[in-house]
């Protein structure tokens, strides 16, 4: 019997999609070392203790909250102290969070604070008597590289979409703790947070994701990409990377080796070709769409669905086909 | 007086291209190295542009590049000393560098503890492991502030600035130096190495010892190439084939 700790990561006082992936991923984790406990830990502005019920109605036994003004964004400093501290008084087998900006900073710290084998970005977790055996793409998604990891605790953080939140009802016990170190001492300091466009999920959370590239021709071509996501109701807009790097769009909705990493349930690619270094960013999702009017271009060889043709035609066509048959669904 | 000189150390390490098509070697654990091209990782280039440009703002500085590995990695160092860094470090493990983060992390935190820097830059992770464990946990076993991921990065009067993506938004942060801070896409295009660098390179001082390696806690069981996608189908032509997709999307796929 073994109990796990998770890091439930908010934003402001919002629980994120990936905290639940991680609470489902430490469930089975405990319950394949013998049925132990899984902890959550909330470190969020005030009001960010709400999230506990939804932690546990996915498996958490306890949730320790602790909410402090500056935790309204993300301090690093303080949240590492904070876990670790956390780890080190319960002992745990695990400590879990998401491969996210938050977690991908946090995990690499806690492995150090606790002098734990960490695996980042897993997709899979299986226990093998003293070690912990994961599955981490590798090469930008080219290569599934199987770890073992020995020595207890270990950290793994989950790549978010891999674990689908699953709920296994319990009341979660909330216990308010203090933070291990003060949030306002901290070395980096948050000056400010800007947020990109309103009203769209994130690409890493979006089921859906509609990605423009250059047969889009030009950047106001971007609104036929806008209302086709408009047209779906709950999706988000990608990029390629010529697109970002030509200024159409910012860097940070690139979608590709190095950009982001994303596995929706349906990718609408509009205007791309597929260059090697796209399709390692999105090549894992579940349906692929393509539109291009180069039918020799490569991403038709991923596509489960190609239409041959204009985007500036087919696009627009497609919107208002969507729009009619969401309507009458 | 110009601005204050700058001492920085700049991590990197060799991966082969990545636009290279892969298959597993022998051994099931590894891939097959033979006939791959490997450079200097691209996040690490970034960071080694990165690290070139603060110094030249300062006006002098010492720009300073590690790696961990065998002696291939020679070749990527003297690279970078052919981009205009002053120095080289390697340290050498008989293998390539293991796949544990932090057990190479705790060989750079030994060497880089008393080097006086003001700044260590990472990549915001290599292509080949893809975790982006070593750069934020030698900052911590160094004690040091630690920025990941940096789009943008200035240094002044001892202070750092810097810009990160968060997902769906961007975060600026501020942070005293010396700091460790990992370097993301899009903030500089590395430089070509010139002529003249490349012979100067040759001159300047790379100095190599054991790495101190931690103990190896993780390790690659297994690798392989993920799963083809069944291959693609092309269902029609132009805005005509959209009653179809849709169709399929409704029937078959079940996403609408």
């Amino acid at each position: 019997m073994a109990n796990v700790l998770v890091f439930a990561e908010t934003r402001g006082t919002a629980l994120r999609k990936v905290a639940l992936e991680a609470v489902t991923a430490a469930r089975a984790l405990a319950d394949a070392s013998g049925g132990g406990e899984v902890h959550a830990l909330i470190a969020g502005a005030p009001g960010a203790a709400a999230g506990a019920e939804q932690l546990g109605k996915h498996g958490a036994d306890v949730v320790y909250v602790v909410e402090h003004p500056s935790l309204a964004t993300f301090e690093r400093e303080s949240i590492a102290a904070t876990v670790a501290e956390r780890a080190k008084q319960g002992s745990y087998r695990a400590v879990v969070l998401g491969f996210s900006s938050q977690g991908r900073d946090l995990g690499p710290r806690l492995a150090a604070k606790l002098d734990a084998p960490i695996a980042a970005d897993v997709t899979e977790i299986a226990v093998s008597g003293d070690t912990v055996v994961v599955k981490h793409p590798g090469y930008a998604n080219k290569v599934i590289l199987t770890l073992a990891l020995s020595g207890s605790p270990v950290v793994l953080s989950v790549r978010p979409g891999a674990f689908t939140a699953k709920e296994s009802p319990k009341t979660a016990r909330v216990e308010r703790i203090e933070p291990a170190a003060d949030p306002a001492a901290a070395r980096v300091v948050v000056k400010e947070v800007v947020e990109g466009a309103k009203g769209r999920p994130d690409l890493g959370e979006a089921p859906i994701i509609i990605a423009g590239g250059r047969g889009l021709k030009a950047a106001e071509n971007f609104k036929l990409v806008e209302a086709l996501a408009d047209a779906f109701g709950n999706a988000a807009v990608g990029a390629t990377r010529a697109v970002t790097d030509d200024g159409w769009r910012p860097h940070s909705d690139q979608i590709g080796q190095t950009g982001r990493q994303v596995s929706p349930q349906l990718y609408v690619a509009v205007g791309i070709s597929g260059a090697i270094q796209h399709l390692a960013g999105m090549r894992t999702s579940k349906t692929i769409v393509a539109i291009n009017k180069d039918k020799d271009a490569p991403i038709f060889k991923v596509a489960d669905y190609g239409i041959v043709g204009d985007v500036l035609e087919v696009v627009p066509a497609l919107t208002a086909a969507v729009a009619v048959a969401r309507k009458h669904h | 007086m110009g601005a204050p000189t700058v001492k920085i150390a700049v991590c990197i390490k060799r991966t082969p291209d990545s636009e290279s098509r892969f298959k597993i070697a022998s051994s099931g654990a590894a891939i097959d190295e033979a006939g791959l091209k490997f450079d200097i990782d691209d996040f690490a280039g970034y960071a080694v542009e990165v690290a070139l440009q603060l110094n030249e703002k300062s006006g002098g500085g010492e720009t300073v590049v590690v790696a961990v590995g065998p002696d291939l990695v020679q070749e990527s160092l003297r690279k970078a000393m052919s981009m205009g860094a002053d120095r080289a470090v390697q340290l050498k493990t008989d293998a390539a560098a293991p796949a544990d983060g932090l057990a190479v992390a705790k060989a750079l935190a030994a060497e880089l503890k008393d080097g006086g820097y003001d700044l260590v830059l990472f990549g915001k992770h290599a292509f080949d492991t893809s975790a982006g464990v070593v750069g934020t946990a030698t900052a911590e076993l160094l004690g040091l502030p630690c920025v990941t991921a940096v789009s943008k990065l200035d240094i002044a009067n001892g202070r750092g600035s810097a810009t990160r993506d968060l997902e769906g938004a961007s975060e600026k942060v501020e942070f005293s130096l010396p700091a460790v801070v990992t370097i993301d896409e899009g903030i500089a295009r590395p430089r070509y190495p010139s002529l003249k660098g490349i012979m100067a390179a040759k001159k300047k001082p790379l100095e190599s010892k054991p790495a101190q390696l931690g103990a190896v806690r993780v390790t690659v069981q297994k690798a392989e190439l993920p799963p083809e996608r069944p291959a693609g189908r092309i269902i029609g032509e132009g805005a005509a084939a959209v009653p179809e997709l849709v169709r399929l999307l409704q029937t078959e796929a079940k996403v609408l």
